[in-house]
């Protein structure tokens, strides 16, 4: 067995999780500011289009989602269905590249040029 | 006071004995009771009835306890009293838990300690007030009751997790300056089946009769196999 491998999935969780705990914050808190006059895509595209900066954020938040999800997702499936091995940890993997194609994909959407 | 006592190994039912109250009643001496005067083929195990033996822990009232200091008082404020064998653990009969996955789990995590010195050493001097010796001495009092492995979802959820007892073990040996088995002591530790499966729910920290911290001793193998990996990383 390797030691690290599974002290990777370890450290690899609880450091998204400290990057998620920040990312969630901004987020709602921008989500709580944006809404105030109403929330319409012009307004969240005007925000977002060419900015290096929420590129960089939304960027780093999916990312650790899809890593945090999938990290999660694999002690579930071995938790409450008894599903452990190569199978889960493909499919849990599969997971999470998908968690990141879409999400920055979305990022590409709103950040990139029209 | 009425009490249901489980009877019959996993398959049984909770069988209901009339039991006189007394002052300072235990819910050991309640089993002692039924089975001296109502029913001598009720099974259960005790030894030492002062708390240092960890044989006597059944579920009481739904939770794992140690029942030889456990007052009736405490548990059974209205009346009822249910007892049934440990969770987590096959039942051999009545409310006899087999404990030998639990011990068994302690050897695999490494517990048993490995001298790096011989007798013609001189003695190992250690400080009281070193941090390692500290971790060491929060832990060391525990009895193998098994109340925390009753009590820790983990282990129900996954049947080869080690549990808190064991881990708890391995961390005092972990700070034990004596110890030469460390390396593959986290190894064994490390994994699904050891610390990082711990959800840090602390139940066990919640149920230890002896109040001792397992959840701390969890917490310290996670940062040793992280130490660990990384020196490994840098090889």
């Amino acid at each position: 067995m390797s030691l690290t491998r599974e002290v990777r999935f370890w450290v690899a969780q609880r450091a998204t999780a400290v990057i998620l705990a920040v990312c969630v914050v901004v987020h709602l808190a921008t989500i709580i500011y944006a809404v105030r006059g109403g929330l319409g895509a012009a307004e969240i595209l005007a925000r977002t289009r060419g900015s290096i900066a929420w590129g960089t954020f939304y960027t780093v938040f999916v990312l650790a989602a899809a890593v945090h999800g999938s990290i999660g997702l694999r002690t579930i499936a071995a938790e409450w269905l008894g599903w452990r091995g190569d199978t889960a940890e493909l499919a849990t993997t599969v997971v999470g590249v998908v968690l990141t194609l879409l999400g920055l994909r979305a990022v590409a959407a709103v950040v990139g040029a029209p | 006071m009425d009490v249901k006592v489980w009877r019959g190994g996993a398959e049984g039912r909770f069988e209901t004995f009339d039991v006189p109250r007394q002052p300072s009643q235990t819910v050991l001496d309640v089993v002692t009771h039924i089975q001296r005067h109502l029913d001598p083929t009720l099974s259960y195990r005790f030894a030492c009835r002062v708390g240092m033996c960890g044989s006597c822990a059944m579920t009481v009232n739904g939770t794992p306890r140690w029942t030889c200091r456990t007052h009736v008082d405490r548990v059974a404020a209205d009346g009822r009293l249910e007892i049934g064998p440990l969770a987590n653990m096959p039942v051999v009969k009545d409310l006899v838990a087999d404990m030998s996955e639990f011990f068994d789990k302690w050897g695999r995590a490494k517990g048993q300690f490995k001298p790096s010195a011989t007798r013609a050493d001189d003695f190992a001097k250690i400080d009281p007030a070193s941090p390692a010796r500290r971790e060491a001495e929060a832990g060391i009092e525990c009895i193998g009751c098994g109340v925390c492995y009753a009590a820790c979802d983990v282990v129900s959820w996954n049947r080869s997790y080690l549990g808190p007892a064991a881990l708890n073990r391995a961390w005092t040996l972990v700070n034990d300056a004596r110890d030469s088995g460390q390396g593959e002591r986290l190894l064994a530790v490390a994994g699904d089946a050891g610390c990082h499966s711990c959800h840090t729910q602390m139940s066990c920290t919640e149920h230890c009769p002896k109040r001792l911290s397992p959840t701390r001793a969890i917490a310290g193998l996670k940062r040793a196999t992280w130490r660990l990996a990384l020196a490994e990383g840098e090889e």
